[in-house]
């Protein structure tokens, strides 16, 4: 390695090691503050690693506190359940309009990408009101339902359909396949990598979702893991600040083990459909 | 092959269900936006009255409106300059050479993945003005500590470096795939041509093969930041005296805590004309290098 090299390279490393320090910053103090004990915490000097250890304490105050395991499972419930009916449904819609001919295909994909540019939020209040009117408000239902059509899926598919041979949907028909078949036996089998970075993307959006559980429910059985954050936080209304941290950590966990564990899946998942 | 009978009704067929949810989960909704933005709508009432564009001259008298509009602009040219330059600053540097490209890349990926609303909770303790460890940083370095979500002049800008430290490593992702696509040999090419300074090929090659990914970023992130409301929500309600106050969160202010559902939207109205114009761009830009699609 000649010095130029050498001095390029550690310019680089810092360059990016400033900018690692901005990124993992509140992911530190999340964690550090997480295991200290209150006393630490109010210390006016800045310490990593806690003196006294308090792990086993913020974390027991922060399950009792409020029933962080049960806003967990919602969220699972929840990004499972729209993720498996927005698959259902999308899945053979981008099928037919990506391989079909039939009377209206222009206008429904004109509609799909129109649709594209709204964001939800913009009609959360006419949504609100229908879920009013049905009586459906602060329920699964209500955190489900409004998702359960993603024109973002019908698109990518259709787009990955229309890079599928012809020729693979003409086979299956001679061998007598109805079309719906053909859409779950041999469409969907070829389109799990688009499917991969779908999936990533609408699980990592619900289950951070945060304006429309805010809206949609009211009691704490229903809360989604960002509702239970705000819940607890306002409960804990004083600056009991090492449970606090207990409960964010707690509940941001999960999505970045998943994350950190498919790494490249999730980035190329977001990239994929971010530039879609 | 002609337009088949069978082919059309299993078509017509396989659509119907997203149709349906489409027409009331995303049409009917829409639509209803429009009418109520002329009507007096409460919710609970059975009945509605039209006002034509009363709630509209409304929005025009209203000072929180305005302030609202502005502040998400204001936010929106903090946001996306920063995020979209040190996004491209991450992505180039972390191109530039090949050792621990994997860690920087999740480091910074991770805000991305990470409920925003559980880190908001983590930065308002950082920026506790006693006890946050911005301020110890402050005092560190000899600087005035400041009550940063409770002084009316900065707090918005606070909210801001939030949004860049959220959203800069998705463009990262966006730039490292487009820097991806640039051949290598351009680059070998350039420097047997005489191009040996690195500042000179970037100006060269990465800059303008990199600009239509660029636009696209920019555009994205305008249409993003537009949305910003989670740390708005749990880190201020728009305050100190309505100094972070943006439009989602002027909608679900009148719109879920007084129910005001027709002026809530009034606002939607704005806030969809906003988010549509700056989306037309996008699918411009989409059209004119149809290659990145």
């Amino acid at each position: 390695m000649t010095t130029g090299s050498f001095v390029t390279s550690t310019l680089r490393h810092f360059a990016l090691l400033l900018i690692s320090a901005f990124s993992l910053l509140p992911f530190a103090v999340m964690v550090s503050t997480s295991i200290k004990p209150a006393d630490e915490i109010f210390s006016d000097s800045v310490r990593w690693w806690p003196e006294k250890l308090a792990l086993v304490e913020n974390y027991s105050e922060a399950f009792s506190a409020a029933p962080l395991m049960l806003y967990l499972m919602n969220g699972i419930i929840v990004t499972v359940a729209i993720f498996f009916l927005q698959v259902l449904v999308a899945l053979p819609a981008a099928y037919a309009l990506a391989k079909l001919r039939f009377v209206g295909r222009r206008v429904a994909f004109g509609f799909v990408l129109f649709c594209l540019l709204i964001p939800y939020h913009a009609i959360a209040v006419p949504l609100f009101i229908l879920l009013y009117f049905v009586g459906l408000l602060d329920s699964y239902s209500a955190l489900v339902l409004p998702f359960t059509i993603s024109v973002f899926g019908i698109f990518l598919m259709r787009q990955f359909f229309m890079g599928v041979p012809d020729d693979l949907v003409d086979a299956a028909r001679m061998d007598g396949m109805s079309e719906l078949s053909i859409v779950w036996r041999v469409m969907l089998p070829a389109a799990i990598p688009a499917l991969t970075a779908f999936g990533v993307f609408s699980v990592v959006a619900h289950w951070n979702d945060y304006f429309w559980p805010l809206v949609a429910v009211s009691s704490d059985s229903y809360f989604t893991p960002p509702l239970g954050v705000m819940a607890f936080r306002n409960a804990e209304a004083g600056n009991n600040f090492g449970p606090l941290m207990a409960a964010a950590t707690i509940i941001v966990a999960p999505l970045l083990a998943l994350f950190l564990l498919a790494q490249r899946r999730f980035i190329e998942g977001i990239a994929f459909t971010g530039i879609k | 092959m002609s337009l088949s009978a069978s082919q059309n009704r299993a078509g017509l067929a396989l659509i119907a269900p997203a149709a349906v949810l489409g027409l009331l989960f995303l049409i009917a909704p829409l639509a209803s936006i429009f009418v109520l933005a002329f009507t007096d709508y409460q919710l609970g009432d059975r009945a509605l009255n039209f006002i034509g564009l009363e709630n509209f001259h409304a929005l025009g008298d209203d000072p929180v409106f305005w302030r609202s509009l502005s502040n998400t602009l204001i936010y929106s040219a903090v946001v996306v300059p920063g995020s979209v330059l040190l996004g491209l600053i991450s992505a180039l540097l972390i191109d530039a050479g090949t050792s621990l490209r994997s860690f920087y890349r999740t480091a910074f990926f991770l805000p991305v993945m990470a409920s925003l609303l559980a880190m908001a909770v983590v930065w308002e303790f950082m920026l506790h003005p006693s006890f946050g460890i911005v301020n110890a940083a402050m005092k560190a370095l000899g600087l005035p500590p400041h009550n940063w979500l409770k002084d009316g002049s900065i707090a918005l800008y606070v909210l801001a470096v939030i949004g860049i430290w959220q959203s800069f490593g998705f463009n990262m992702v966006l730039f490292m795939a487009g820097l991806s696509a640039i051949p290598r040999d351009l680059y070998d090419a350039a420097e047997m041509d005489g191009t040996p300074n690195a500042w000179d090929r970037f100006k060269l090659i990465t800059w303008p093969l990199l600009a239509p990914v660029t636009v696209f970023v920019a555009i994205t992130s305008v249409i993003r930041s537009f949305q910003v409301f989670d740390t708005v929500h749990a880190l201020t309600q728009g305050g100190p005296n309505k100094a972070t106050e943006v439009l989602l969160y002027t909608i679900y202010a009148e719109g879920f805590e007084f129910f005001r559902s027709g002026h809530a939207a009034a606002i939607t109205v704005v806030f969809i004309m906003l988010v549509v114009g700056v989306s037309m761009l996008r699918f411009l830009s989409l059209k004119k290098n149809g290659a990145s699609a």
